[in-house]
């Protein structure tokens, strides 16, 4: 079977500086991939790499076994991957209506329609209305997103991602800066709007990490140094050395 | 998580209410339209009224770029102007060679001309929103400002182009000789294109324009290129604005390079702004006053642009959502009905704010008439500029007023600082 995300060998530097040294990563189809590692490790970068948002160096990604590496982030959208914002990245004077309508448009193939009428799309209605539902934002529809709470932001954030239907959900912090309640009613979240698709993860919340995946990817310096269940990564002498062996015991 | 809790029955009861209300607006306007000269007739409130109509379709065709795309041009007479002057040699080319087309349609071809030209140029200028934009759009308006000085076959150079509006075939037996029957063509077209323009903002595309304004990078991973999004933004834009430069074209019987340049470019992105980019009826608003005020102040001082100046920089610096930014932020007090709380402190701080407004029209004019000219005349009283009681009676308002008028705005933000509250706990956002 083909791997939803297959990352070969790439390499990324800025100027002089390499951030990503011989990257190597395979997720597979419907599997919930946590990606760890310390601050500066790379995780934000690995996710601008496969989303798009930057260009490797050099090597290839691979999205369900097409080559996206090179692409724009739009057509890695198109062809099925939708990521999160770390620091929350909504359309701010815009409601929270119409923040997950817009996300909804391209993928119920309204594309760039200047002849309809946005408000009478009955399949965008429904999808904008059941998303607002699962995050639980309804109550809240004609808000500006911009007045939100952050925690309201941080939902919305996941529910502009998942809003398209994409079969690999890319999640970057998406508990970062949460109460404790609040985190654990978005896990739940994220488990439900994942519920058959592909996820992959970054989380600095160990608690987070080990409930939520079923394998781990563990970043030091740009390098993958280990992959596996979440047994494997506790168990891993590596790992323990240079990451593990600090934050969880 | 109360804010917006207006209760689900109030709220599908103000839906259609609010059907039955924009509906009526329409109407409204359209009846607006068709009454206003036969209550105005003089040939002086017609011609304001052609002007100022097609201002409003300018105006509104640049918010198209600013308000709902966040795409601030410096060159959007461009497209006006070179929609003008394919109107006159369109005019010239139907009349010489006897084709059955009617003067109405010929806004249509400036439309044409506008969009063309933004189909062009557009690609490689909306690569990049923001300061490029800008400076590209500034690029473009002075290149092809010049360049109808230069190429003199095409755009008649200093002089213009000419047409006589009257010798294409009439319709309906109206010639569009005299300036009413010009007027309701305009009419018609303010009316076609502001519901086609706010058409445009309720569709997928005109959605993803607001998106590509608040944030362009996140458009880009809900399947959308920024870059498409700005360059049909800009064709629309475009063409709007070229329908607004034929019918000048049809207005005056002529298109020269004034139209193309700069100064028209400055002028729509005043009255967009003024009247606030917010909202779809902004610009409609500003385009009213700023053509109404460049019309009046003209006749009355020799230095209405540093009037424009003055009215810009405090519309910028106190009321940056404009004229109907002002205007909405009252809504939730209507709505709540706390209003009446906040009238009193209104009137107090009107005053001595007129009086500061008059003390820098006293100063302004004491300036520009202390070599020569005449008196000043201000609300039916004469001054001298020379005299010394006009500079004490100047420095009077204007330090007195000041002062005061700070005080009394201050009271102003308390009493608005309450309604407020009492209407958010009513339930109104505020």
């Amino acid at each position: 079977m083909t791997a939803a995300i297959q990352v070969n060998a790439v390499e990324k530097s800025f100027g002089n500086v390499q951030i990503i040294r011989d990257l190597n990563l395979s997720v597979a189809k419907g599997e919930r991939h946590a990606i760890i590692g310390p601050n500066g490790a790379g995780k934000s970068t690995t996710f601008n790499l496969i989303s798009g948002h930057i260009k490797p160096t050099s090597g290839e990604i691979r999205l369900n076994g097409e080559v996206t590496s090179g692409l724009r982030p739009f057509e890695i959208n198109r062809r099925g991957l939708s990521r999160s914002f770390q620091v929350t990245n909504v359309f701010a004077h815009m409601t929270v209506w119409e923040n997950v309508r817009c996300a909804v448009l391209w993928a119920t193939g309204h594309r760039y329609a200047f002849w309809k009428n946005v408000d009478t799309l009955p399949e965008v209605k429904q999808r904008t209305a059941e998303i607002l539902d699962d995050i639980h934002l309804s109550h809240r529809r004609d808000v500006p997103a911009g007045l939100l709470t952050y925690a309201e932001q941080r939902e919305l954030e996941i529910g502009i991602t998942v809003a398209g239907g994409a079969s690999v959900i890319m999640l970057d912090e998406p508990t970062a800066g949460m109460s404790h309640a609040e985190t654990e009613r978005a896990v739940a979240l994220i488990r439900r709007l994942t519920e058959g698709r592909t996820l992959v993860i970054v989380e600095h919340d160990m608690s987070v990490v080990f409930g939520l995946a079923d394998r781990i990817s563990v970043l030091v310096y740009g390098h993958i140094i280990a992959s596996g269940t979440p047994e494997e990564i506790r168990g891993n002498p590596k790992v323990k050395e240079a990451y593990l062996g600090e934050e969880v015991d | 998580m109360s804010n917006a809790a207006i209760p689900t029955s109030a709220a599908t009861k103000e839906e259609s209410a609010s059907a039955l209300s924009f509906y009526g607006i329409w109407l409204i306007a359209a009846a607006a339209l068709v009454v206003l000269p036969l209550i105005f007739s003089s040939g002086g409130s017609l011609t304001s009224f052609s002007l100022i109509g097609i201002a409003i379709i300018f105006a509104l065709s640049y918010n198209i770029l600013l308000g709902q795309t966040g795409l601030l041009s410096f060159g959007h007479a461009v497209q006006y102007g070179l929609g003008g002057f394919l109107a006159v040699h369109a005019m010239n080319a139907v009349a010489s060679h006897n084709w059955p087309i009617p003067l109405p349609a010929i806004p249509l071809v400036g439309g044409i001309g506008g969009m063309a030209f933004a189909v062009l140029v557009g690609w490689v200028m909306t690569k990049r929103a923001g300061t490029v934009f800008a400076m590209i759009s500034l690029g473009i308006g002075e290149l092809v400002a010049s360049s109808s000085l230069i190429l003199r076959s095409v755009f008649g150079g200093e002089s213009g182009v000419t047409t006589d509006r009257t010798s294409l075939m009439p319709l309906f037996g109206w010639t569009f000789g005299p300036q009413i029957q010009v007027y309701y063509l305009i009419a018609f077209w303010v009316m076609i294109s502001a519901i086609a323009m706010y058409a445009l903002t309720r569709t997928p595309l005109g959605r993803i324009c607001n998106a590509v304004r608040d944030n362009p990078e996140r458009v880009e991973f809900i399947g959308y290129d920024p870059h498409v999004v700005r360059y049909l933004a800009y064709m629309f834009a475009g063409f709007f604005a070229g329908i607004a430069g034929g019918l000048t074209a049809i207005n005056f019987e002529i298109a020269n390079s004034a139209y193309l340049g700069a100064t028209q470019s400055g002028l729509v992105l005043f009255s967009a702004f003024i009247g606030g980019t917010a909202y779809f009826f902004g610009p409609i608003l500003g385009a009213i006053l700023v053509t109404y005020l460049q019309l009046g102040l003209t006749s009355v001082t020799s230095v209405w642009q540093l009037y424009f100046g003055i009215i810009f920089i405090c519309i910028v610096m106190f009321a940056p959502g404009g004229i109907a930014g002002i205007l909405m932020k009252h809504r939730p007090l209507i709505r709540a009905g706390t209003l009446g709380t906040v009238i009193p402190s209104y009137l107090v701080a009107a005053i001595p704010t007129l009086a500061l407004a008059l003390g820098i029209i006293l100063t302004i004019e004491t300036v520009a008439r202390f070599s020569g000219g005449d008196a000043i005349n201000l609300l039916g009283i004469p001054f001298a500029a020379t005299a010394p009681t006009t500079w004490v009676t100047a420095a009077v308002l204007l330090v007195g007023g000041f002062l005061v008028a700070r005080i009394t705005w201050r009271r102003v933000a308390e009493a608005w600082d309450r309604a407020a509250t009492v209407a958010r706990d009513r339930g109104y956002l505020a």
